[in-house]
């Protein structure tokens, strides 16, 4: 079997690739060797000795640092699945807002979008916590009534207690992504023809309907792909969350490789988490795109 | 056949080069490493005024950066030829670990974890400034104990003993305590002046220093509470004994300088004095004019008068960057030499 040009250049880059990878393990091993220092894993059962200031199941300095690392791993999992909802409830109202007949939502939504994708997720998110939260007075407001209630230490929703951390965390991420879901929405409806605008507005069909109803469902096949690669982005964004003080898993391995020293092993299992975390969102989305994009619809 | 031959060398070149890495490390010791660069490669902080903060001209300065200097003076004969690394507390080891770094000189706390090859497997130096763990409230707060912070909100820095220290403090009484806890000290400063916490922890040491750049430090004060003792030391990777006696008797080397009163000023006029005077034996051995003490270490026998030259003694170098007139005086307290009621002193240069 003779090989084809294109294909030389393939396995010339693996052989790359794995060399440099074969560089990196040996040196890995070299090191660990010099240094006198196996991998193990048996610290992940001792006690891990530090408190968490927020966990969603019971926890206490006491417990394991296996316990800890899954309680960050919650953690994770909670501020990225609420900042998955409110990105897409912000991108998708933005996304279809670029397109109105409204010229004061069009401009609004685009000053949202290119004003967010100008600077840099970690400065938002420091801005929100550091500025926009902490920058509450400690006795609480409450705007509507007792429906909200906001002070630096803590933010109230409906006899809902979220943290400043979290709150910081959530908004800063929603509000970046939702940025970059606005302009999937925009890109995946002007792939739909322009007729089909026509045709429902000539109908006297209202624009929400239209857009709900017509449009939309259209649009998605172009939509849903680039979507979860933006929920993906989000998801691996949310190890920022370090930077505002939220305990999320990141934070948590963060402090357990510097009480045992073991950072490879920490490092493993960080890679891992993540991985495992970012395969259940591809998994749903992709679940999603079936059900959603009947087969003839699909690109 | 023709057609394999690039394949193949690339295969042979791929070997080479992973060859490459287990030959350039080997048992060799890092000393030989740092001669053939010319360099030496120092994890600092860079964030902490008085032990290593970066200076408007963009070089940096402190305890923790003179400290390099000395060891680059002992190994290279020249205290220039440092290359500094700032470092964040989690990175610190990480990067000593892998090799990017020669030394860590990061007001590192020296306990039995780190030390032990079942832990971090790092060597440690003599200990450089002895410090204790405490907690910065605002003066008007009420807080006076450790027992007014019931149930309040600290913040602490991650990644640090100091996280550990205040666990342990609040578990032993029986209170609980909420640490909010962010990377970097700059970010425990910011979270606590802007109220999110009741308290601040860290080395009392470095409240001294952050609160030198509040805009009303006097509305601040730390708690009498010392939670932790935190002999703070440099270090270097373990299982290399070259590099960590250097490093351990450049250390005792401006201590002894301090207590034989050799300063930068008078060193060039002491070593004179040791040439032409053969019955000063003990400021001989020191100065590498008689014995071979320096050459034992692996570094030329003069080094203590290249160290003294570049950084002076260790009275001068805490002065210099912690001193009553400096930008951040911290009481000597523990440590002065222990002959005037500290805890610095070291073994004899025999």
């Amino acid at each position: 079997m003779k090989l084809k040009r294109f294909q030389w250049l393939e396995l010339v880059l693996v052989v790359m690739v794995l060399t440099v990878v074969g560089i990196l393990v040996n040196n890995l091993a070299v090191n660990l060797i010099r240094t006198d220092l196996g991998v193990s894993f048996k610290w992940l059962w001792q006690p891990a000795g530090f408190a968490l200031s927020e966990h969603t199941v019971a926890y206490q300095p006491g417990d394991s640092t296996a316990w800890a690392l899954l309680v960050g791993w919650l953690n994770s999992l909670r501020v990225i699945a609420c900042s998955i909802v409110l990105a897409t409830v912000l991108g998708v109202g933005a996304g279809a807002a670029r397109r109105s007949l409204n010229p004061l939502l069009r401009r609004l939504a685009s000053l949202y979008v290119s004003l967010v994708r100008q600077i840099p997720l970690l400065l938002q998110l420091l801005f929100w916590y550091f500025v926009a939260f902490l920058g509450l007075p400690s006795e609480p407001l409450a705007p509507v009534g007792s429906l909200i209630r906001l002070s630096n230490q803590g933010v109230a929703i409906l006899g809902l207690n979220l943290s400043v951390e979290f709150s910081a965390v959530l908004v800063g991420l929603s509000v970046f992504t939702g940025a970059a879901i606005a302009e999937v929405v925009r890109g995946g409806l002007d792939s739909v023809p322009q007729g089909q605008w026509e045709a429902f507005r000539s109908l006297g069909i209202d624009e929400a309907t239209g857009l709900g109803r017509i449009v939309l469902p259209q649009a998605l096949p172009a939509i849903l792909p680039a979507l979860s690669s933006q929920y993906l982005n989000l998801a691996k964004n949310s190890t920022l969350a370090i930077a505002v003080g939220y305990a999320d898993l990141y934070a948590v391995s963060d402090t357990a490789i510097t009480q045992t020293g073991r950072s490879i092993e920490g490092f493993l299992i960080l890679l891992l988490s993540f991985l495992a975390l970012n395969l259940l969102i591809n998994g749903v989305m992709q679940a999603l795109n079936r059900i959603a994009v009947r087969p003839a619809q699909r690109i | 056949m023709t057609k394999r031959h690039p394949l193949v060398s690339l295969l042979c070149a791929s070997l080479a080069l992973s060859a490459c890495a287990t030959l350039g490390d080997g048992d060799a010791s890092r000393v030989d490493l740092i001669l053939k660069r010319g360099e030496l490669r120092c994890g600092v902080s860079g964030k902490i005024p008085g032990f290593s903060f970066l200076q408007r001209d963009g070089s940096y300065a402190g305890l923790d950066v003179d400290l390099c200097k000395a060891f680059a003076a002992a190994i290279l004969g020249d205290s220039s030829k440092v290359q500094y690394r700032p470092l964040t507390a989690p990175e610190r080891f990480t990067a000593l670990k892998t090799g990017e770094i020669d030394l860590l000189s990061r007001n590192t706390t020296f306990n039995l974890t780190r030390d032990a090859s079942g832990g971090n497997g790092v060597s440690f130096a003599p200990v450089v400034f002895h410090d204790g763990q405490g907690l910065l409230v605002q003066r008007n707060s009420g807080i006076r104990s450790l027992e007014d912070l019931k149930g309040q909100s600290i913040c602490v820095g991650s990644g640090t003993t100091t996280e550990q220290n205040l666990n342990d403090a609040f578990q032993s009484l029986g209170l609980p305590y909420k640490p909010i806890k962010y990377q970097d000290l700059n970010q425990v400063v910011a979270g606590y002046l802007q109220g999110r916490c009741q308290a601040m922890t860290s080395d009392r040491s470095q409240l001294a220093s952050a609160r030198s750049g509040f805009e009303r430090p006097e509305e601040h004060e730390i708690l009498d509470d010392v939670l932790s003792k935190e002999p703070l030391a440099p270090l270097s990777s373990g299982g290399d004994q070259q590099l960590s006696d250097a490093m351990r008797w450049v250390v005792y080397a401006v201590i002894t300088a301090e207590e034989m009163g050799i300063t930068q000023a008078n060193v060039d006029e002491k070593l004179q004095q040791a040439k032409e005077n053969p019955d000063l034996t003990k400021l001989r051995r020191f100065l590498g004019v008689e014995g071979d003490l320096g050459t034992k270490l692996g570094l030329s026998n003069d080094f203590v008068v290249n160290v003294i030259r570049a950084t002076g003694n260790y009275g001068e170098i805490y002065n210099r960057h912690l001193g009553p007139d400096s930008a951040v005086p911290i009481p000597r307290g523990l440590n002065q030499l222990h002959r005037d009621g500290g805890v610095i002193t070291a073994p004899p240069f025999q």
